[in-house]
């Protein structure tokens, strides 16, 4: 069984392989190909998952070494698997959401002529995400981890004619580096520290090793989760990454790769159990990240950069949940799960909106959709009632859990502080996804013939876009139930991730209660704004924190000003320096040297008498010296 | 008569010989002046070859002259040649070796 994990990866690398250096004799059949090995990939996880299942808890996790990819005294670097409970709830989530996008992505795609790229760039998207989740060390986890920010990148500006999505590219890639030195420099201390970067190694002996050494370290891969999970401060590129074709939008950056900061710092927990003020700091990153980007959804008008704000909130959610401990690891991956389901439904929903409104984003121009698309009207409600945290549905049985472990945090000031935060999240995550809600799919119809007289003509999306949002909608409503049935979900992942039961400081039915009643009162306030009255076609002004949210709480011109315009001034004073002190040192030198052989060269005058003084001064020097040394 | 004295000769010679070279621009008397320092330690040689009683530094003597010999022919050949084409025997007017 150990043997085929590799192929999880293999599958869809070949896929990659094949797509990509197979030139345009694919391009008609290119699809099946990619779509075929995502779910080979995809049955390889499930085949494995039912082997795991048949074992003792505590020995589920499988390992497969490959070979040895550096082998040198004293720096050993494998190319090895780990298949553990929490390895293995991602890899079913990535390639199970994978296999559905693909399929989505076929019907979305067809009129698309470089469509056999786009699912190269899939395939090789999954396999270097199926790597950064089972490898077995640090430095193969970033091999994956670089592996998904190129695919990223690639997919984000995969329309690369339209420069703003080759810029949104660019943007991805260069913030996304800022956060892969964060990986780097931390995988650099683990070796100095531990002299190894395997899994087990490490994490087995965080006891001896000294709390100032391990918070560097903690810190450091939470610059690393910053970057890859948009969180604040590293969160500018996930608005602008909505560039990119929506599938991509729905698996990359919604349900799978932006939950690869989660997903390290969950993996290191051994490291962030030992140091507690880089705990602080994953909760605070995660608190702040969670109101932030619930702020910037309630306030854009393009679908799915209001889903990306949500995206972000919802990661905060789970990075919050990382930053707890043992209290919080299992709720932040179930949320990770569900959030996985719902979020790439509400995307491929946005997606399918899309398809029939003529790839119109502004949902002012939307409205009284519902009837023009059932199914997505249906499957899009579901997964927005379980993004709200609806009782019953998915995203109430997690974000719940989260709130709670919040609450517990600490049992003092900062358990109500982070716990308020949590709290007050899911009442702006109900008024913002009731306003795309509303502004989407209820009210009546506002879109216009654009300037070449094309009046969109919405209609329900092709079987092979809807039976994907079918079934990920069914995961919306019924998996968090499932995962909560016993403890289920908690008890899987305990082996892996330990478990505590938090003991918030204020009783459990008191925090269910008050995360129900906040988000009926922020989806009846979204209700009042926008379901009673009728929305207009141009954004109005707007309250300064509106225009602010709308400029991404000027995430971007902080940026501007304090990263560019500060680059710009280092750069600047490093250039003068450049050429006065570096430069000026070396045309110094060299001045000075040719001045110096200037005088020098009139020494050769020409005059064989005078060489023959020089000579003969020479010899009398010599013989001087001679006889000078023997003297003494 | 101690063979010191000869020494004594061959320096006085060889400092005659330096200073001719050094002063003197005529390049025939440059030239006679090498030869006079030559043969200046060629008489240091034959002298030390007596004073240890061994014949090494005679042999050398001959050595020297042959070369000088051949010194003479190569640079009187030079000498003649400048003179036909610069119209002086002066050391100082053949001076274009320079920057």
């Amino acid at each position: 069984m150990e043997n085929l994990i590799a192929l999880l990866v293999a599958a869809p690398l070949l896929g990659a392989a094949v797509l990509l250096c197979g030139g345009r004799r694919l391009d008609r059949g290119g699809h099946w190909i990619g779509t075929l090995l995502a779910v080979v990939s995809f049955a390889v996880g499930v085949l494995l998952f039912t082997d795991m299942l048949g074992k003792d808890p505590e020995h589920r996790a499988m390992h497969q070494a490959l070979f040895s990819w550096i082998p040198v005294e004293g720096f050993q670097a494998d190319v090895a698997f780990q298949l553990d409970q929490l390895s293995m709830t991602f890899v079913l989530l990535i390639t199970g959401v994978g296999s559905l996008i693909h399929v989505y992505s076929i019907g979305y795609m067809e009129h698309d002529e470089r469509r056999r790229r786009f699912f190269g760039y899939l395939n090789l998207f999954l396999a270097a995400m199926l790597l950064l989740v089972i490898a077995d060390n640090y430095l193969l986890l970033y091999v994956g981890w670089e592996g998904v920010g190129l695919a990223s990148y690639l997919l984000i500006g995969f329309w690369q004619h339209k420069p703003s999505a080759a810029t949104a590219a660019k943007k991805a890639f260069l913030v996304n580096r800022v956060g892969d030195m964060g990986l780097s420099i931390a995988i650099m201390l683990m070796f100095t520290t531990f002299g190894t970067f395997a899994f087990g190694p490490v994490l087995e002996s965080t006891s001896e090793t000294s709390e100032g050494m391990l918070t560097a370290i903690g810190l450091m891969l939470l610059l690393a989760a910053c970057g890859k999970s948009a969180q604040v401060p590293l969160q500018s590129w996930l608005g602008d990454a909505m560039e990119g074709p929506t599938p991509v939008s729905a698996l990359i950056h919604a349900a799978t790769m932006v939950t690869a900061g989660v997903y390290l710092i969950t993996r290191s927990g051994a490291i962030f159990n030992g140091a507690p003020d880089a705990q602080l700091a994953v909760v605070i990153v995660g608190a702040v990240t969670l109101l932030f980007g619930a702020i910037v959804g309630c306030a854009k008008d393009d679908i799915k950069k209001a889903l990306a704000g949500s995206t972000m909130s919802q990661i905060g959610y789970m990075i919050l949940a990382a930053g707890l401990g043992p209290i919080g690891y299992a709720f932040a991956i179930m949320h990770l799960v569900t959030h996985g389901f719902f979020k790439a439904g509400l995307f491929l929903g946005a997606g399918s909106v899309m398809h029939g409104m003529n790839d119109e984003v502004d949902m002012r121009k939307y409205g009284g959709l519902r009837k023009y698309m059932p199914v997505t009207f249906v499957t899009f409600g579901l997964g927005y009632l379980a993004i709200i945290g609806f009782p019953g549905l998915s995203g109430f049985w997690s974000k719940d859990k989260i709130i709670e472990a919040a609450f517990a945090y600490d049992d003092g000031i900062r358990g109500w502080i982070f716990g308020g935060v949590a709290l007050l999240g899911a009442g702006i995550t109900a008024f913002y996804m009731t306003r795309v809600m509303i502004m989407t799919f209820f009210g009546e119809k506002r879109w216009q013939p654009d300037a070449e007289g094309n009046e969109p003509h919405p209609h329900e999306s092709p079987r092979s876009m809807t039976i994907p949002m079918i079934v990920l909608a069914f995961g919306s409503v019924f998996a968090g139930g499932l995962f909560s049935l016993n403890e289920s979900f908690v008890k899987w992942l305990e082996p892996v991730t330990q478990f505590e039961h938090p003991h918030p400081v204020i009783s459990v039915p008191a925090i269910t209660a008050s995360t129900v009643v906040v988000l009926l009162l922020g989806a009846a306030l979204a209700y009042v704004m926008y379901g009673r009255k009728e929305v207009p076609v141009t954004a109005p002004r707007g309250s300064l924190l509106t225009r602010a949210a709308r400029r991404d709480l000027l995430q971007d011109d902080f940026n501007h000003v304090v990263l560019v315009r500060g680059g710009e001034h280092l750069t600047r004073s490093l250039v003068y320096v450049d050429h006065t002190m570096v430069d000026g040192a070396v045309n110094g030198t060299a001045a000075g040297f040719g001045g110096l052989s200037g005088r020098l060269r009139k020494v050769q005058n020409g005059f064989a008498r005078s060489y023959a003084v020089s000579m003969f001064g020479g010899t009398a020097i010599l013989i001087a010296a001679t006889l000078l040394m023997r003297a003494v | 008569m101690s063979p010191v004295n000869y020494l004594y000769l061959a320096a006085l010679l060889f400092a005659i010989g330096a200073t001719g070279v050094l002063i003197r621009r005529n390049a025939i008397v440059v030239f006679m002046c090498i030869e006079l320092m030559l043969n200046a330690c060629n008489l240091t040689l034959v002298t030390f070859s007596r004073m240890h009683g061994n014949l090494d530094g005679q042999i050398i003597a001959f050595f020297t002259m042959v070369v000088a010999a051949a010194e003479v022919v190569v640079g009187l050949a030079i000498i003649v040649s400048l003179f036909r084409s610069r119209h002086s025997a002066s050391v100082d007017d053949a001076s274009l070796m320079k920057l």
